[in-house]
């Protein structure tokens, strides 16, 4: 192999690579809380709802978790818009992500309420509280807590995931790695340096919801 | 001569040492219950003996089988010694019979049919033969617990270790257990048990070690052990059973 | 221009999905086979072995499963091969696949109670022995239901190989969107032939792991 490797365009190249980790960091963080409020929505609704919204929310949690994000992804940004719905490459990003994660960790929460001791339900009903507040005060927050690390997990995947969304050009860490190839050539470097980027993004997210985790969770409740 | 014989054998944890200097030899056909606190190392004793755990000092050999830390070695002493465990480990994907031919068949390479015949007649040992086709989840506590006596001795060990055998049992299903035991006793195997039984310590056993912080604190026959302690320790230990 | 149907453009998707079946297949079987070895460096006894098979499941889990096509494609292409854009795909998911599973089958082989290892070793088997005759079968047990619910992430996985190239079900999602000017059609439909690969495997997974739990209850 007679390649050498060159790294001089970084120089030239950085903001590009510094807008596109802002674009996915801003992408994760608003995926994040938006995806995870969907998710606690839906995990109440599929666990304690109506009986009607349970269907639909399976339907849902369903659809999303059995086809590509990639696809999610097209049918927003170029299905949608004839439909009427006209979205920018950043909105069908972030919107994309919030289903897709709302879908992920409603999944993730419905488990944790479903391991909820039977006794909690029925303290809360003794204290003359109704279901919605039960699940509000006393179940909600335990069940988060026993399920952060596998939310947190996902919350990465998803991050990871995000990667696609350069195909519908939203400026993303990818994007800017196609953008910087297609500029010197240097496919395989700019690349690399991007996959570094993400591997070091993967390892502070996970960190920075594992300080989150405790911050919501400041002591340890029983299981 | 002695059958068993532990030297100076010391185990720590970490900062931890559990066994502090441990000697005791065992004769041919001795039954010797060890006694002790909870946390006093005996369970560690007995697993250290099996080579499942690593000793820091001393040594321990088993019929001239030295334990060494090799695969070899390990190998030749544990076919010298079976080990009973509190919570039975009964292999739960095999049957019965699988349970108690399995290691004759991998380890000792005893062909199929004969390895049948021998599991056959240990389960006949345990009063078990009718359940040669179960798997573990159907069966009692205590009849587990007899498998797994009978999947050691078709081994053909000529020690047994029993740690707590009982321990994890309803107080009805103890006995059946216990007269097992004390029917390979009398059939003069070798037994190293941890008990909190001491009505059957004293009844079966020829030796009665009493373990105190990591050091064999009194060793005598029952009678003696049970009726004279020599220590504060163990009368006060006598004294909450 | 020409009308299309909508049997014309399904009949255009289904072909392309054998190509999405052959290399979901392919990359679940090989990352199978490279997973086992991970599995058994990263349960060995050995400490550098572990921590090996330890940082290869973190760099592939750790980054995107885009950004490896992109190295696979662009990377075999410095030895001076055209690398077909098929070699790439296989590559990539294999490897990434392997991580996954490897990563699976460690949690179940630890899931496999201590007194097993134990209960064998006191019986003189050797660590080989234990692996074959005790461990593995019952960790396999557990094993199933998650490897299963893994192949729909794999299916779902080749979806990316659209985009250095290889010719499967996105790729043609995007090829008859551009003919036929019917964008939410045709990926409606791209995502009803996934959702007809995906979903049964995902059924199955939970229906074979809610089995496994109620056998454990009566155990
Ligand atoms: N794997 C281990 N790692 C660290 N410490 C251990 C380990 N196993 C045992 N110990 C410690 O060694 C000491 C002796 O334990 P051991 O199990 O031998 O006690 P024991 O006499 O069998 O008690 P019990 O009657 O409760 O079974 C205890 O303080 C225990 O905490
Ligand atoms: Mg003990």
């Amino acid at each position: 192999m007679n390649y050498q490797f060159e790294f001089g365009w970084l120089l030239e190249y950085y903001p590009q690579i510094v807008k596109g980790i802002g674009i996915t960091v801003q992408l994760i963080a608003v995926g994040a809380v938006a995806g995870i409020s969907l998710g606690i929505c839906c995990a109440w609704a599929r666990a304690l709802g109506p009986a009607w919204l349970k269907p639909v929310v399976a339907a849902y949690v369903e659809l999303i978790r059995n086809t590509p994000f990639l696809i999610q992804l097209f049918f927003i940004f170029f299905g949608l818009p004839s439909l009427g719905l006209q979205l920018s490459e950043l909105q069908a990003a972030n919107i994309a992500m919030i289903v897709n994660l709302g879908a992920y960790s409603c999944e993730i929460i419905r488990a944790g309420i479903q391991a909820t001791p039977r006794g909690q339900f029925e303290a809360g009903a003794s204290l003359a509280m109704t279901r919605f507040e039960t699940f509000r005060h006393v179940v909600l927050v335990p069940s988060l807590q026993r399920i952060w690390p596998a939310l947190s997990s996902q919350v990465v995947i998803v991050m990871l995931g995000s990667a696609v969304v350069s195909q519908i050009a939203a400026e993303d860490l990818t994007f800017a790695a196609n953008f910087i190839q297609s500029r010197t050539f240097r496919a395989f470097e700019a690349y690399i340096v991007s996959t570094i980027i993400y591997l070091v993004l993967a390892i502070l997210l996970r960190q920075a919801l594992a300080i989150v985790g405790g911050f919501i969770f400041p002591r340890r409740t029983a299981r | 001569m002695s059958l068993i014989e532990i030297t100076e054998v010391r185990k720590s944890y970490g900062e931890n040492e559990v066994l502090k200097g441990i000697d005791l030899d065992v004769a041919p056909g001795e039954v010797i219950a060890i006694i002790g606190k909870s946390g006093s190392g005996k369970s560690t004793l007995l697993r250290c003996i099996n080579g499942l755990e690593t000793i820091n000092k001393g040594s321990i050999s088993v019929a001239g089988a030295q334990l060494l830390d090799d695969e070899v070695h390990l190998k030749a002493l544990r076919l010298k010694v079976g080990m009973i465990f509190q919570q039975f480990n009964l292999f739960p994907h095999l049957t019965v019979g699988g349970n108690v031919m399995l290691s004759q068949m991998v380890v000792k390479k005893t062909p199929k049919p004969e390895a049948e015949t021998i599991a056959r007649k240990m389960l006949e040992r345990v009063g078990l033969a009718h359940k040669f086709d179960a798997y573990p989840d159907e069966l009692s506590g205590g009849q587990q617990q007899r498998v797994a006596i009978a999947r050691a001795l078709a081994m053909q060990p000529i020690a047994l270790l029993c740690d707590e055998i009982t321990s994890a049992l309803d107080p009805e299903l103890v006995a059946e257990v216990l007269a097992v035991v004390r029917e390979l006793a009398a059939e003069g195997m070798t037994l190293l048990m941890v008990t909190h039984e001491m009505k059957f310590a004293r009844d079966v056993c020829s030796r009665v070690v009493f373990m105190h912080q990591g050091r064999v604190h009194e060793v005598g026959p029952p009678e003696e052990v049970f009726a004279r302690p020599q220590t504060p320790e163990l009368k006060q230990f006598l004294g909450l059973h | 221009m020409i009308e299309f149907t909508i049997w014309d453009i399904l009949r255009n998707l289904l072909l392309a999905t054998r190509w999405t079946i052959v290399l979901s297949f392919v990359s679940f079987l090989g990352g199978g086979i490279v997973g086992l070895g991970l599995l058994f460096l990263r349960i060995s006894k050995r400490k550098s072995l572990r921590s090996l098979a330890r940082y290869y499941i973190e760099l592939f889990q750790g980054t995107p499963l885009l950004m490896q096509l992109f190295i696979a494609f662009f990377g075999l292409g410095l030895f001076g091969v055209d690398v077909p854009a098929w070699l790439a795909a296989g590559l990539a998911l294999i490897l990434w696949t392997a991580a996954f599973l490897g990563e699976i089958w460690r949690g179940c082989v630890e899931a496999v109670a201590k007194g097993q290892w134990e209960a064998s070793a006191s019986l003189g088997m050797g660590w080989l022995q234990q692996m074959r005759y005790v461990i593995l079968p019952q960790a396999m047990k557990v094993a199933v239901p998650p490897t299963v619910g893994f192949s729909v992430q794999v299916i779902k996985g080749t979806a990316l190989t659209s985009i250095i190239g290889f010719v499967e079900l996105s790729k043609a999602g995007t090829v008859v969107t551009n003919a036929t000017f019917q964008p939410f059609t045709v990926y409606g439909l791209v995502a009803l032939i996934y959702f007809a690969l995906c979903w049964p495997l995902s059924k199955s997974s939970q229906i074979l792991e809610r089995k496994l739990n109620v056998a454990h209850r009566n155990h």
